[in-house]
């Protein structure tokens, strides 16, 4: 099968690049390795024809978010890595929290019935025609709940942005 | 059908390259025209060998990097610019279907149902092969450029994407064969959408860092903005993609607004599927030259805005103006309803 070699690779390159972000020395390259996670993942959605959800997360995650990353790291000027190495103790910590992370992850995921989708391609569900009436039907309160909420943060953004008092 | 479309791809990409060549000459030749001058004419007739010239001269300019350039960023920069210029043409309907021996073919890459969506994710992360060239440069006047051409690049993006919601409001799809199918004849957007049209317009102009929002690579104040440090073929994808970009960008904006291959009288010609297919790409490139034209004449006619008059029009103008845009289509459509 044509699409499990597409599957296998995107998804070298998503864990690949996802380990990148963390071992990268530069954090401009952190940045861009995570754009290609970002990527990786959004072929997975097209993997399962969701076009509409594929899209829609490049045009967030790549398109908007990850630029202001970007933007960020570069006129911040964070060429080299300038942090201090960290005590030994913070070292274990992090270890620790990250193994008990990854138990409460596994006893989580073991509880679910792990199945193959056997046509992945016959699903509707991500298409936009469907995904715009499941959300403006079935969950048309949260959806809207949710809008206002986008519109709350932007009218905060303006306010903290602005420069004279109010 | 896998053949067919290698082939149409194959086409495509090969008619972008050759256009966005033979733009330059006529970018020069029309800039010797506004400036009372003749243009390039000494390499071939009327200078028709100039872009292959230009090309040569290119090809073996000294190629030189930067030391303190980040060397993989460096060469990702352009060569990522190039793609991106590339990508859009995927979803652009080139014509009607023509017919091979009793088969349809699209003359479409992709007849994605979010043809529209996929136009903006393209342009959304255009400013990364930009960004990336500027700042791996490791040069003053090439990160100014940089931040310049993605600040600006962001801020039309929005007046751009509202824009074209109302295109999608009236036709009800995102998919950019609906969307021409429904602009039959003389029924072209254009004539609904006239605000969205000249939203749209000067949006394509600051996407395309074209003058008058050429401010990126202002050389009066940044040398040579984002590709200050660039040099033979890596300088010349920066500028070989604008001029792709043009083209392309016409083709956006002949699909969303003045009716694709749509012309008026179209069912009157009685002419087989297959010239039928011939005349209707020839109506969308001819919609394109217009467009690519109305591109240089403002190059060579107005002057640049300064940086924060181009950020006032974009936020305070452009963006107020296009809700408005969209809040009007919504009511008309409404009322027509009921």
């Amino acid at each position: 099968m044509f699409s499990n070699y597409i599957f296998y690779f995107l998804s070298a390159l998503a864990l690949y690049s996802a380990v990148m972000v963390l071992l990268s020395k530069k954090p401009i390259h952190s940045v861009l390795y995570l754009t290609l996670t970002f990527f990786a993942i959004g072929g997975h959605y097209i993997l399962l024809n969701a076009q509409f959800l594929a899209i829609v997360h490049i045009i967030v995650y790549a398109g908007a978010i990850m630029v202001l990353f970007l933007f960020t790291v570069m006129l911040l000027n964070l060429n080299k890595d300038e942090r201090s190495p960290k005590p030994i103790w913070v070292k274990a910590a992090a270890i620790i929290a990250g193994v008990m992370l990854g138990l409460v992850l596994i006893a989580v995921f073991r509880g679910y019935d792990l199945h193959l989708e056997q046509h992945p391609m016959e699903s509707q569900i991500g298409l936009v025609k469907e995904l715009g009436r499941v959300l403006y039907k079935d969950y048309m309160l949260p959806f809207e709940v949710s809008s206002i909420l986008f519109l709350t943060a932007m009218v905060g953004a303006v306010l903290l942005g602005k420069k004279e008092q109010l | 059908m896998l053949i067919f479309k290698i082939l149409l791809a194959s086409a495509v990409l090969v008619m972008s390259l050759v256009v966005a060549m033979y733009s330059t000459l006529i970018e020069r030749k029309m800039a010797g025209f506004f400036q009372d001058r003749f243009g390039p004419d000494r390499a071939g007739p009327w200078g028709l060998l100039q872009p292959l010239a230009d090309g040569i001269k290119l090809f073996f300019k000294e190629e030189f990097m930067p030391n303190t350039a980040d060397k993989l960023l460096y060469i990702l920069g352009p060569s990522l610019t190039m793609l991106i210029a590339c990508l859009t043409s995927a979803v652009i309907p080139w014509g009607p279907d023509i017919i091979i021996r009793g088969q349809a073919y699209s003359l479409q890459m992709a007849d994605v149902n979010i043809g529209i969506l996929y136009i903006f994710a393209i342009v959304s992360i255009g400013v990364y092969g930009i960004m990336i060239g500027g700042w791996a440069s490791n040069n003053k006047y090439a990160l100014l450029g940089a931040v310049r051409a993605s600040s600006q690049m962001i801020s039309y993006e929005l007046a751009m994407s509202l824009s074209i919601i109302t295109i999608v409001m009236m036709s009800g799809s995102l998919s950019m064969r609906d969307i021409v199918n429904q602009q039959q004849g003389f029924n072209w957007n254009i004539w609904y959408q006239p605000l969205g049209f000249i939203i749209f317009l000067i949006c394509a102009f600051a996407e395309t860092n074209r003058s008058p929002f050429d401010l990126p690579e202002c050389e009066t104040e940044l040398v040579g903005g984002y590709h200050t440090e660039y040099s033979s073929m890596k300088l010349g994808f920066y500028l070989f993609s604008e001029y792709i970009n043009m083209f392309i960008s016409g083709a956006v904006m002949a699909t969303l607004f003045l009716g694709g291959y749509h012309f008026p009288f179209i069912d009157k010609l009685g002419l087989s599927p297959n010239a039928f297919a011939f005349v209707s790409f020839l109506v969308l490139f001819a919609k394109i030259t217009f467009f690519g034209f109305i591109f240089m004449w403002v190059r060579w006619t107005l002057p640049r805005f300064r940086y924060d008059q181009l950020m006032r029009l974009g936020w305070k103008a452009l963006i107020p103006l296009a809700i408005l845009n969209v809040l009007i289509t919504g009511v008309v459509i409404l009322l027509n309803q009921k």
